[in-house]
């Protein structure tokens, strides 16, 4: 009898070593892939422009044709919020709660596997790799948390932990797996070589925007001026696109920084106020917050104006958009660089 | 002659498409025709891509302004 394994498919190296080390031993593998809406995946890619030029893939479809394996991508947006919001293991270095997030896809992985009939788990997990999510004494903790248990097989460190199910019932031999650790890429990168893999995708630092400190102040700036945590898919989209600016509480400014960003952002103009600029070529901001008195208008204008080719005109011509309501035209000047506050400017 | 299923994926990054697809796709029947129109330009590499690893033919192909556009069938083997 065939045993079938799902993997959790990144799209990095370690999953695609991981599943096909596990493929060789005859076990059918088909992979899946979560979307929690922080995946560094396609997006910027796709809004800004100047990356538009770059190889545009997805790199767990990548993998998965690779291994020659199906792929199912799974929206786990809504439910995702909570490990986000109430991480129970707390934080890494920015707001990304990768211990809860592991146990969180291994238990979404094996209800997966409970429906589909499969026989266990793989992860491309390497003791040690990252700071918290991957110790070793935490890897028990893992598989027991999210239900897993010993269904659950690492086998690029396997020979360095505990026997799994699919090892003692002889469904893999133990010794044909790795027993890997650290930081170290080239045991990987051999493998690689070995398997005859090229051009797959080396991913710096974590898998998703949570770990990026730039993207993680946003998020905090967002529930602190929100007053929850809390947040839609579109915010969390909105927070990789653009300058961020907080000339108050009551709203911030989202503007964009290339045509792409641009492009992207009038995609909004049905959910936001907008400001453009109109005699001279600028950037679309989105206006997120409380309606503005006039007073704000003409600073949200000039601050706006800024970033635009009239930046130092004395005085350029903006439009601005309030949704379905029309729109009107204000004159403002450019606010100068100097006065616009390094507090304003979210990063 | 089946009608053939429309999919407006317009506005949605990748991967967002590609599960709108892949839900839809997962209840029809072999065969069944999807078109899905999108225009996030990732779509162009990951719609073909996703179609090929799960057994799915891409029928046609066209690019509209910013729009790309799909005819997917699926699975017309039956596997
Ligand atoms: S980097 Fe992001 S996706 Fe990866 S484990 Fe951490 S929180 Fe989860």
């Amino acid at each position: 009898m065939t045993r079938k394994a799902v993997a959790l498919i990144s799209g990095g190296l370690d999953s695609l070593l991981a599943a096909k080390l596990i493929q060789q031993q005859g076990i059918e593998v088909e992979g899946i892939n979560f979307f929690t809406g922080f995946c560094v995946e396609g997006h910027t890619h796709a809004i800004r422009k100047h990356e538009r030029n770059r190889v545009k893939r997805n790199n767990a479809l990548w993998v998965a044709e690779q291994l020659g394996i199906k792929l199912h991508i799974i929206d786990i947006v809504d439910e995702y919020k909570d490990v986000v919001i109430n991480p129970k293991h707390g934080y890494g270095a920015n707001l990304n709660p990768c211990l809860d997030c592991k146990i969180f896809m291994l238990h979404k992985a094996q209800e997966w596997l409970k429906q589909h009939d499969f026989d266990f788990i793989i992860t491309g997990e390497v003791i040690g790799q990252r700071p918290k999510s991957q110790r070793k004494k935490l890897m028990p903790v893992v598989a027991e948390e999210s239900g897993a248990d010993d269904l659950l097989l690492r086998p690029l460190c396997a020979r360095s932990l505990p026997e799994t199910l699919p090892e003692r019932e002889g469904w893999v031999d133990r010794e044909k797996l790795k027993d890997f650790s650290g930081r170290s890429r080239k045991p990987q990168m051999a493998l690689a070589a070995e398997f005859g893999f090229e051009d797959y995708a080396q991913p710096a630092g974590g898998c998703c925007f949570l770990t990026d400190q730039s993207y993680s102040v946003k998020l905090q700036d967002l529930w602190d001026n929100r007053g929850k945590r809390d947040y839609e898919l579109d915010d969390i989209m909105l927070l990789k696109v653009g300058r961020h600016i907080r000339p108050s509480k009551a709203f911030k400014l989202i503007i964009a920084r290339e045509e792409g960003e641009n492009q992207f952002l009038s995609g909004y103009k049905r959910q936001f106020q907008t400001i453009s600029t109109v005699s001279h070529a600028g950037p679309l901001a989105l206006i997120e917050g409380e309606p503005l008195d006039p007073q704000q208008l003409e600073l949200a204008c000039a601050i706006t104006a800024r970033y635009s080719k009239g930046r130092d005109a004395d005085s350029v011509e903006m439009r601005f958009s309030d949704r379905e309501q029309g729109s009107r035209r204000i004159h403002v000047k450019p606010l100068p660089a100097a006065q616009i506050n390094p507090d304003w400017v979210i990063v | 002659m089946n009608p053939v299923i429309e999919l407006d994926a317009r506005r949605l990054l990748c991967p967002m498409p590609v599960i709108r697809l892949q839900d839809c796709v997962e209840k029809q029947a072999s065969g069944v025709k999807v078109r899905i129109t999108c225009t996030d330009p990732g779509t162009m590499s990951d719609i073909p891509a996703w179609c090929r690893i799960n057994g799915h033919r891409v029928l046609a192909t066209e690019q509209l302004d910013h729009e790309y556009i799909f005819l997917v069938q699926k699975d017309p083997d039956g596997n």
